[in-house]
């Protein structure tokens, strides 16, 4: 070893593609499970969690109006970039969750292979839960999911990068824009993805990060008004239902906490817990004026 | 001479109504447990038709007791079994269609016309849909042997009363699940009929449960913790609440709630199917929908020609007696509501919009409101933003595409919305960026069993219909 | 409001070549085939009953343009025919004659001695009825034999070969010819053959293209093709002429033609007048139903209507 003085990494949120400090200038100390320092991560104020929410709703338009291929490719593009970056996520995973090295390197590589699967599913997502509706008339009626728009997601508390990663890949996947609380005590592999997310193709807001109290940043988004969903994975039973209650404040889509064993392959409800079903009507019509054939 | 349509009613012999109704609970007409007896009138007559109970919280408490004891067996049965159930009880809707056409017309106040044309052909449609799935469920897509959640306690408006119950009923029953449905207070009658459908069809007891009564009942039903499913159609004001209710609950929750529906008429339109398609996005069921087209934004360069057009078609509507069966506008649902429409239309005039209605002679007795149609409306207005729920149009205008669409989206709500353009480049264009759940191009107000419906935004969250009517009652 | 066709109107200037007429066709709202549909059948629920039914079917009889067009006619067979129109129901001369006989060329002088004095009209097809394949001289000449027999009113055929081919100016100026030809004495009926057009769109352009040329009437067909008169294109021709009058302020008649036999259909049709074109149109000067055993029906009605018991087939005539 040499004695060479490390530099630290100063670590900041990542609010529309960018890296700003808290507006709040307040940081955190975030600890490893042996209660080492590792860091001070920014403690993100309500304003922070504001500005969040504008710079998804600015990145709504074009991220949902890409193509699903174009998706797909970009969030290919951030597990090439994980893959690239294994060695700096399994230390900070391993000091975050306390894993020893080689079951941080699986967590992390389980990691990359769920940003695999869902770049996958972007163009496929609209076939299996849409389709035609044969309808009893001259009508062509075609269901199709849509993204409901900006999705607030509470990360897992535990599981900060595999965990995190399992709940914020199916809410972009499917084009929403998010945005984040990384889990409370253990924030920095969420902060570090910023990283990746901005040098990966993925526009600015399309993913937005925040650090800090989780409670204290969960309360404003869910009653948000323009907020359309939100993901209360990481709340706990009480914080859940409180944040439950003012979500109906505009009828935001809800998916409530429960039980997740996040190295298991998931389903597509975490997709289409965030995906509206538009149905579009149209007159088939007649070939000639003899009449329709129904 | 004119030529005038003598009267042409259908005759009402074929219904034959109690003086009073109990609560359907466990297979049979039961008491109250105290609740005090309702009446229910016709709309149209203001005439009292029948007494009905308000079921108390013991009341609810004992028919989700009943509905859960049902559970067990019921979920058990094989889907083809549950299916053949469904069958029979869609079979014996199209045999008694005339007989609730007529019955709905009296309770609710829509011309028999919509009850015989529109809503008993999509009633016994639905049952017969989700019949077909209770044996394939395993093909729908959410899993091998998906599981019913349990006891759904369905709360449904007055608006479309016997086809509410059909979404709500069918779609539970058909993938195990065992019901406590409240009708609306003011159109309790179809419900209890339905009540001796299922007798009629054998359905085992306790599967299906009728409580009546008003706002207190559907709230000691969503409330209930034995309810494992809250399904409710009806104001964002009650979904708001009822969001609160079963929040930090396990309780599965679908919502299908309130509207603004944007139709957009572009220059480029069929014109005459356009008239058509906006009065019955407005005037279908006295615009007491919560899909309706209440605002119309029609491009200024067509403006003139299009009003023109929607004036000369109002002036043939027919309003007047709803069992008449040329009747085109029937009754406003209750007073209630003829008072909010009322009161919202005189705000849209003070707010400075124009308002026309065509010659329209009303009725002495009973809840009527012209057709009314405003110009002169912009975004700003109160009847541009808020859900009327009656006979009121709000034209807006716009110049672009673009325009259109950021005025149509404009609002709270996202249920539905109407296209009209002859150019179907720009017809898909529009649609893609409409939020709402139902995009109608160039028609509007079409319903089928097979169709997803349910709204974007603050008209609610989940669908109903189709297969993907289905997860609602899953646990998946 | 001027009752006859004019030249004159707003619209003269549309004709002025082919391309102008094509712009100006073209740019007509298009028809959504199944919206159209939707309403004449929403319209065909209307439920007729009692004194409006009684209205109806007299109203109807007095439209009816009682027709016979076939290789077989002979004299005898139209003054059958025309004598039917004057008495349609000899047990009940309250009874209103019908509107009009319509009949080939060759028949026009023993229609009309058939039915002189009674106010029924003779109609004849000409223009080489019913596929008007011929030269224009031709069908010129078919129609001056007929108004100079004394035809009221003459029925022709467009040329839906160039109106399928777009050569509106040929379709329209055979119009305005056949309509010189008629002179001022017989209405000029234009029948399109809706069938062959096919399309709701194209029937929406000939109805337009007919009345700028002059037409008295427009007419859906022959009767001598698959489909002939139907309730929806009956209604989007009542809404072309009704949308023309609006615009120039000339009124033209609409007669549907083929397939009409049951006064439950003729009542239907008479519905669509009603709620589309309007009462003004509820007149046999404005509206026809070419058809012939649509008539026996109507008197069954008529007759069941007075005595509540049906009738049966042997207490009308048959001819």
């Amino acid at each position: 070893m040499s004695d060479r003085l490390s530099v630290f990494k100063t670590y900041k949120l990542y609010v529309g593609g960018k890296f700003p400090r808290s507006e709040s200038g307040r940081v955190y100390e975030v600890t490893d499970s042996k209660n080492n320092w590792l860091a001070n991560a920014p403690l993100s104020s309500r304003k922070d969690a504001r500005d969040a929410v504008v710079a998804a709703r600015k990145a709504f338009g074009g991220w949902s109006g890409a193509t699903a291929y174009n998706r797909g490719q970009v969030l290919y593009r951030v597990a090439e970039m994980l893959e690239g970056r294994r060695e700096q996520f399994a230390r900070e995973v391993a000091d975050a969750e306390g894993l020893s090295k080689s079951k941080a390197a699986a967590v992390v590589d389980a990691t990359i292979d769920r940003w695999v699967w869902y770049a996958g599913w972007t163009d496929k997502i609209a076939q299996v839960t849409g389709g035609a509706n044969p309808v009893a008339g001259p009508y062509f009626n075609l269901s199709s999911p849509e993204p409901t728009g900006v999705v607030a997601v509470v990360a897992p508390q535990e599981s900060s990068f595999l965990g995190l990663v399992s709940v914020v890949a199916p809410v972009i996947a499917t084009g929403n824009t998010a945005v984040v609380i990384a889990s409370e005590k253990a924030p920095l592999p969420a902060l570090s993805l910023g990283e990746v997310l901005a040098t990966s193709d993925v526009p600015g807001g399309v993913v937005n990060v925040l650090s800090g109290r989780t409670a204290e940043l969960a309360a404003p988004l869910a009653a948000h008004q323009d907020v359309n969903a939100i993901d209360l994975a990481g709340a706990d039973e009480a914080l859940a239902k409180e944040l439950e209650i003012a979500a109906a404040d505009n009828l935001k889509r809800v998916l409530r906490p429960q039980p997740v064993d996040y190295f298991e392959t998931p389903g597509i409800d975490r997709m289409t817990a965030f995906l509206e079903t538009k149905t579009v009507w149209h007159p088939t019509g007649s070939l000639g004026a003899g009449g329709s054939s129904y | 001479m004119a030529f005038e349509y003598a009267p042409a009613p259908e005759s009402r012999a074929i219904v034959d109504i109690a003086p009073s109704y109990g609560l359907f609970i466990d297979g049979e007409f039961v008491e109250s447990s105290g609740g005090d007896l309702n009446k229910t009138v016709s709309p149209a007559t203001e005439e009292v038709l029948a007494e009905y109970t308000q079921a108390t919280v013991e009341d609810v408490d004992r028919a989700v007791k009943a509905a859960r004891k049902a559970f067990e067996k019921w979920s058990a049965l094989p889907g083809a079994e549950r299916a053949k159930y469904l069958f029979r009880i869609a079979r014996i809707i199209q045999e008694r269609s005339r007989e609730l056409a007529v019955l709905e017309t009296l309770d609710n106040g829509k011309p028999i016309k919509e009850t015989r044309d529109a809503d008993l052909p999509l009633v016994a449609a639905h049952f017969f849909y989700y019949a077909g799935w209770a044996d394939k469920l395993d093909h729908a897509g959410f899993g091998a042997n998906p599981r019913p959640l349990g006891v759904a306690g369905q709360v449904i408006p007055w608006n479309f009363p016997l086809l509410m119950l059909a979404w709500k009923i069918a779609p539970a029953l058909a993938t195990g699940n065992t019901v406590v449905l409240k009708p609306a207070e003011t159109t309790p009658l179809s419900a209890l009929f339905f009540a001796d459908i299922c007798r009629q069809a054998g359905l085992p007891k306790g599967v299906v449960n009728i409580v009546t009564g008003d706002g207190r009942t559907g709230a000691a039903l969503v409330a209930h913790p034995d309810v494992n499913k809250v399904a409710f159609t009806g104001s964002t004001a009650v979904g708001k609440e009822i969001a609160r209710t079963v929040a930090g609950t396990a309780k599965k929750l679908t919502l299908e709630l309130g509207g603004k529906g944007a139709n957009i008429v572009f220059d480029d339109a069929p014109l005459d199917q356009a008239v058509e398609g906006i009065v019955n996005g407005i005037f279908f069921n006295q615009g007491q929908v919560c899909c309706a087209g209440s605002r119309l934004l029609v491009q200024e360069s067509v403006q003139e020609e299009l009003l023109d057009a929607l004036k000369r078609r109002l002036s043939t509507l027919r309003l007047g007696d709803p069992l008449d069966k040329n009747t085109d506008i029937g009754a406003i649902n209750s007073a209630e509501q003829l008072a909010r429409i009322t009161a919202l239309a005189e705000r849209g005039e003070a707010e400075g919009a124009e308002r026309w209605s065509p010659a329209c002679e009303l009725p002495a007795s009973g809840y009527w409101f012209a057709p009314t149609l405003f110009t002169n409306v912009t975004q700003a207005h109160t009847i541009a933003r808020e859900e009327i729920f009656g006979p009121v149009l709000s034209v807006l205008t716009f110049r672009t595409p673009d325009e259109a669409v950021a005025k149509a989206n404009n609002t709270q709500y996202g249920l539905s919305a109407g296209i009209w353009s002859e150019k179907g480049s720009r017809i898909l264009a529009v649609a893609n960026k409409l939020r709402a759940g139902v995009v109608w191009s160039n028609t509007f107000n079409k319903f089928d069993p097979t169709s997803p419906f349910g709204g974007y935004k603050e008209s609610g969250f989940g669908r109903e219909g189709g297969r993907h009517g289905l997860e609602a009652y899953l646990d998946v | 409001m001027p009752t006859t066709a004019s030249s004159a109107h707003v619209l003269s200037d549309v004709a002025a070549s082919d391309s102008t007429l094509r712009r100006f066709l073209h740019g007509l709202p298009g028809v959504d085939a199944v919206g159209l549909e939707a309403r004449a059948a929403s319209l065909g629920t209307r439920s007729i009953k009692t004194t409006a039914k009684a209205y109806a079917i007299d109203l109807a009889i007095s439209m009816v343009d009682l027709t016979t067009l076939e290789g077989a006619d002979t004299p005898g067979k139209v003054r059958a025919l025309g004598a039917k129109a004057v008495h349609p129901d000899p047990t009940d001369r309250t009874t209103p004659t019908t509107a009009a006989v319509c009949v080939y060329p060759d028949m026009v002088a023993v229609a009309k001695e058939a039915v002189a004095g009674s106010g029924v009209k003779v109609a004849s097809v000409a223009t080489a009825f019913p596929a008007g394949r011929a030269a224009l001289d031709v069908k010129l000449a078919d129609v001056r034999e007929a108004v100079a027999a004394g035809a009221d009113e003459i029925d022709m055929v467009i040329d839906r070969g160039a109106f399928l081919a777009g050569r509106y100016l040929k379709v329209y100026d055979e119009i305005v010819a056949v309509k010189e030809a008629c002179g001022t004495s017989a209405r000029l009926k234009v029948i399109f053959e809706t069938g062959e057009l096919s399309t709701y769109d194209n029937i929406r352009r000939a109805s337009w293209l007919g009345m700028l040329a002059g037409a008295d009437f427009i007419k859906t067909s022959t009767g001598k093709v698959a489909v002939n008169a139907t309730p929806a294109n009956t209604l989007l021709m009542l809404e072309a002429v009704r949308d023309f009058r609006a615009q120039t302020g000339v009124q033209v008649g609409v007669k549907p033609a083929g397939g009409i036999r049951t006064s439950k259909d003729a009542i239907k049709f008479l519905v669509l007048v009603n709620e589309t074109a309007g009462a003004d149109w509820l007149d046999n000067h404005w509206f026809r139903f070419g058809a012939s055993s649509l008539l026996n029906d109507l008197l069954m009605q008529r007759q069941k209507l007075a005595t509540g018991r049906y009738s049966g087939p042997d207490y009308v005539t048959v001819d």
